[in-house]
């Protein structure tokens, strides 16, 4: 047999390979190969000089410990996967286009006094306008808070590296018909502070709805960068909790109005 | 008996998210030492460890039994090793391998000398000298000898670790072992 090769000599050190016999006995006759074995020996001995840090005997269960609550986040996400996949575009343009009809008449009946006929029964529409308030304010609560949980999830993306965001793509894609909706109706009532919001959130669903999955570290970083800028995950969070406020408290200010604080 | 990953796997899929717990209880140390040797840094490795586990937790459905659960973590593992090297801001200057202190490091870390806290400062020194020239290597050659050099994976595992064919993974060890040779070099000298 001929001297052995520098990767042959590897792949005898770790015992792979298919002529594993006849190196061996080749190196065992040969004091050249031998000498080239026990140098590849120590060099590669050098390697584990350096210790892997010990690790107790709870270390599996101090990892669980510390990734339980970040799993618990998770599973609030997966709560509303089902929903979000029968929330299929259909479904939702329709639901939309009666929420803006809803939100239109929910705007205009808030910013101007209608002139009530004399004759008008007025017992009939008071019932009616407020059972359309409360349609049209779940229709947009829920539609801020699926934007929000879509935010927080591309807020808190820090994996570095290409992340899969086809749930939070799919949800984008589902809530941008809406959006775009509600935002149209804002501006078409001069309502311009929840019009900015939305168009704000537009932007950024419509990038994330039109990426590729997995998204590259630099589409994770550019939305990021426009969550923050604009802070628009607070401004979302506030204009759903502003919409909640006023399901259970009619008199609470409109969504984009201004409190003192 | 301990249930089969495969059968923990199944569980956490059917919605019964705690059994995850037995799939991160049996698996951290391999994981933490596998990212230990690809990071190089204990905190990173740390990081590694929890993102590699919740990674695992979100994908779970994309799990498919044709390799283990193990080798499914391992690359899931390396993934988050590599992305997480990538985006480290680089080192400055790395210090020369033949410098006077690597040698008297060398000399002080041989296990037939007295021992003494000087032995140990200089295994340090010398273990910081392995982390450099492994730092050195390719993602592809480090997790491949990583795999193979201390974690025990045959070529052909590793392959499948990391989506490569088995004579790729060969010649990335093949690689691997002689930029370290050749950089440990005054160091193995020095042991003999």
């Amino acid at each position: 047999m001929t001297h052995l090769s520098d990767d042959e000599l590897v792949l005898l050190f770790y015992r792979e390979g298919d002529g594993l016999p006849e190196a061996e006995a080749h190196v065992a006759s040969c004091a050249g190969c031998l000498g080239r074995f026990e140098a590849l020996t120590i060099a590669l001995r050098e390697v584990e000089s350096d210790p892997i840090p010990a690790r107790g005997e709870s270390y599996g269960a101090d990892v669980w410990a510390r990734l339980q609550p970040r799993l618990g986040v998770e599973r609030q996400r997966r709560w509303w996967e089902p929903l979000a996949a029968a929330m299929t575009w259909p479904r939702l343009a329709m639901g939309g286009a009666v929420a803006v009809l809803l939100l239109a008449a929910f705007v205009a009946g808030r910013s101007s006094v209608r002139p009530v006929p004399a004759d008008a029964p007025q017992q009939a529409e008071a019932p009616s306008d407020a059972a359309r308030e409360r349609v049209l304010l779940a229709a947009v609560g829920s539609h801020l808070d699926r934007s929000r949980v879509v935010l927080t999830e591309l807020a808190h993306r820090n994996g570095g590296g290409a992340a899969d965001i086809s749930l939070e793509q799919a949800t984008a894609g589902d809530l941008l018909a809406a959006n775009r909706l509600y935002r149209q109706t804002a501006i078409r009532n001069g309502d311009a502070a929840v019009a900015a919001v939305l168009e704000d959130l537009e932007r950024v669903l419509v990038e994330v709805a039109s990426s590729p999955s997995p998204a590259s570290h630099d589409d994770l970083a550019r939305w990021r960068e426009q969550i923050d800028a604009k802070g628009l995950l607070f401004k979302v969070t506030v204009m759903g909790a502003r919409v909640r406020e006023r399901q259970q408290d009619p008199a609470a200010p409109r969504p984009g109005t201004k409190t003192s604080t | 008996m301990e249930a089969s990953d495969l059968a923990v796997v199944a569980r956490v899929r059917a919605g019964d998210h705690d059994a995850f717990r037995h799939l991160v209880e049996r698996h951290s140390r391999s994981v933490f030492r596998l990212a230990y040797r690809l990071t190089g840094q204990e905190q990173d490795a740390e990081d590694v460890v929890q993102e590699t586990f919740l990674r695992a937790f979100r994908e779970i459905r994309r799990f498919e039994a044709r390799s283990s659960f193990a080798t499914w973590l391992y690359r899931i593992t390396v993934n988050c090793s590599h992305d997480l090297v990538r985006r480290r801001p680089r080192a400055g200057s790395r210090p020369s391998l033949d410098d006077p202190e690597l040698r008297m490091a060398a000399r002080l870390a041989d296990p037939s000398a007295a021992a003494d806290p000087l032995r140990e400062l200089a295994s340090r020194r010398v273990g910081e000298r392995v982390r450099t020239a492994m730092s050195e290597l390719s993602d592809q050659e480090r997790s491949a000898f990583v795999m193979r050099h201390f974690e025990g994976l045959s070529i052909e595992e590793i392959g499948r670790v990391l989506d490569l064919k088995t004579s790729a993974a060969k010649h990335s060890i093949f690689r691997a072992v002689h930029k370290l040779r050749r950089a440990l070099e005054p160091v193995a000298e020095l042991s003999r």
